[in-house]
């Protein structure tokens, strides 16, 4: 198909490795931020093709990953409640709460449905208007636009019993906090391809300058990974510290403006905390104050539900870089993607549910 | 919920006073809000997240860079890999 096979071009993708072994004289760390592109990786063997001396980890951009328990207990708690419809996008479903998960209130009576779309969301309250219908509005920027849409939308044509539960982060507050945390072995970034296509890069530009890493923005085919890893290898070595965009059939500079109005009108920034990492100042989007009658933490009063993780999971370290999910000690033992113990082990762009799907799971 | 993958639009109508279309995805079909792309036009091909349609592909801009690694490919440096089979894991 157009657009993605001569982004497998096998020729091409080798040319490409080629040159990265070419130009690879020292050791780099290079981060991929989008757990999208932690899957493509894996899948397509692109880390253990890379010269011995490029370490790729991979990063937090895993939207099920990071949702901190307390907002997946605060969305058991409103799941189970009998006047509501609880939706959905499918991943989050199974991600461990403390005792349980959104399947288990679901087979204990509670209405919970899986959705592609914050928009189908707001059919149910229209065809439902005697149950309370939320969304769990989870994500990184590739999602707040559609979030956003639905609250626009629902005050248009004056939707009352719908809201939304929301857990939206972002990415640059991310990337600054792990190039300051001070065990950072990160070097360069692969930046999110989509996240820009929303946001854009300006954004970016003072990171890269600020912390002299490059960063490059790229998509989730072989080429696309290859092409920018080789850009990132070439710049370190060169000294340099640039935002080169590598995804520029779908990255452009300013991003989607209209996608971002839409965010600007309905959300504004706040602080957020991170599954496994803890509170990043300003890295996610709450509702503005003229939408709070959406907000279904204030509609259910739920905002006081604290929650702590399992002692047993390291998925934070593996988030941050900082230890890979085979290193995990629960790894393939105790946690596995039919038992998982922490998040990363859930979703498919979950590096945890990576490393094991593809097989990467017989270190000792 | 992340298709990571591109899609063509097949058709555009409207719902609720929202602009929305069908888009094929390596052959399954799927709906897709286009508030956001409103510039597009049947055939185009859009990235999809979450049920929106986020960007219309550039076609300039992909045939450029393609250009740009056909000629590495042409350089042709040295392979390392010349000794694997061509069905190897890339
Ligand atoms: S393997 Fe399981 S327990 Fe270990 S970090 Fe990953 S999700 Fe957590």
């Amino acid at each position: 198909m157009k657009y993605i096979d001569e982004y497998r071009d096998p020729q091409l993708a080798r040319k490409l490795l080629a040159e990265i072994h070419r130009v690879t004289t020292r050791s780099w760390t290079i981060m991929e931020i989008c757990g999208g592109q932690t899957h493509s990786i894996i899948r397509n063997g692109i880390d253990q093709l890379l010269p011995d001396a490029i370490e790729l980890v991979h990063g937090p951009g895993c939207p099920v990953c990071v949702t901190p328990l307390e907002s997946i207990e605060r969305a058991l708690e409103i799941a189970a409640q009998k006047e509501v419809i609880f939706t959905s996008f499918g991943d989050m479903l199974r991600v461990p709460g403390s005792s349980r998960d959104l399947f288990m209130v679901r087979s204990e009576g509670g209405d919970v449905r899986i959705l592609f779309s914050p928009l189908d969301s707001l059919q149910i309250a229209r065809d439902n208007p005697d149950k309370e219908v939320v969304f769990f509005a989870v994500g990184f920027e590739t999602t707040a636009p559609a979030n956003a849409m639905a609250v626009w939308q629902a005050v248009r044509e004056g939707i009352q019993n719908f809201s939304i539960l929301v857990s939206q982060v972002m990415v640059p507050p991310a990337m600054r906090a792990i190039l300051s945390s001070p065990g950072n072995r990160v070097q360069g970034f692969l930046a999110a391809g989509h996240v820009c296509a929303v946001m854009g890069y300006e954004e970016y530009e003072p990171v890269a300058q600020e912390f002299h890493v490059p960063i490059v923005p790229t998509g989730f085919e072989p080429v696309d990974l290859l092409a920018g890893i080789l850009e990132t290898v070439e710049q370190l070595e060169e000294g340099r510290a640039e935002l080169v965009n590598r995804y520029a059939r779908v990255v452009s500079r300013e991003g989607n403006r209209k996608a971002k109005e839409i965010i600007e009108n309905v959300f504004e920034v706040t602080d957020r905390q991170w599954r496994g990492i803890g509170l990043i100042p300003g890295s996610g989007l709450g509702l503005r104050e003229e939408f709070a009658r959406f907000d279904a933490e204030k509609k259910f009063n739920v905002s006081h539900i604290c929650a702590s993780e399992s002692p047993l999971c390291m998925s934070g370290q593996v988030l941050q870089g900082a230890l890979k999910p085979d290193a995990c000690p629960a790894f393939a033992k105790e946690c596995t993607p039919e038992h998982p113990l922490g998040a990363t082990m859930v979703s498919s762009e979950g590096a945890c549910a990576a490393y094991y799907n593809y097989h990467r799971k017989f270190t000792p | 919920m992340c298709l990571a993958i591109p899609g063509k639009l097949l058709e555009i109508s409207s719902e609720n006073g929202l602009k929305m279309g069908t888009i094929d995805v390596n052959g399954a079909r799927t709906r897709a809000c286009l508030e956001y792309v409103p510039e597009i036009q049947v055939g185009n091909y859009t990235i999809v997240h979450a049920g929106f349609a986020l960007k219309i592909i550039d076609e300039e801009e992909a045939a450029e860079s393609l250009k740009l690694w056909a000629e590495l490919v042409e350089k042709g440096a040295f392979d390392p890999f010349d000794e694997l089979p061509s069905s190897g894991a890339v």
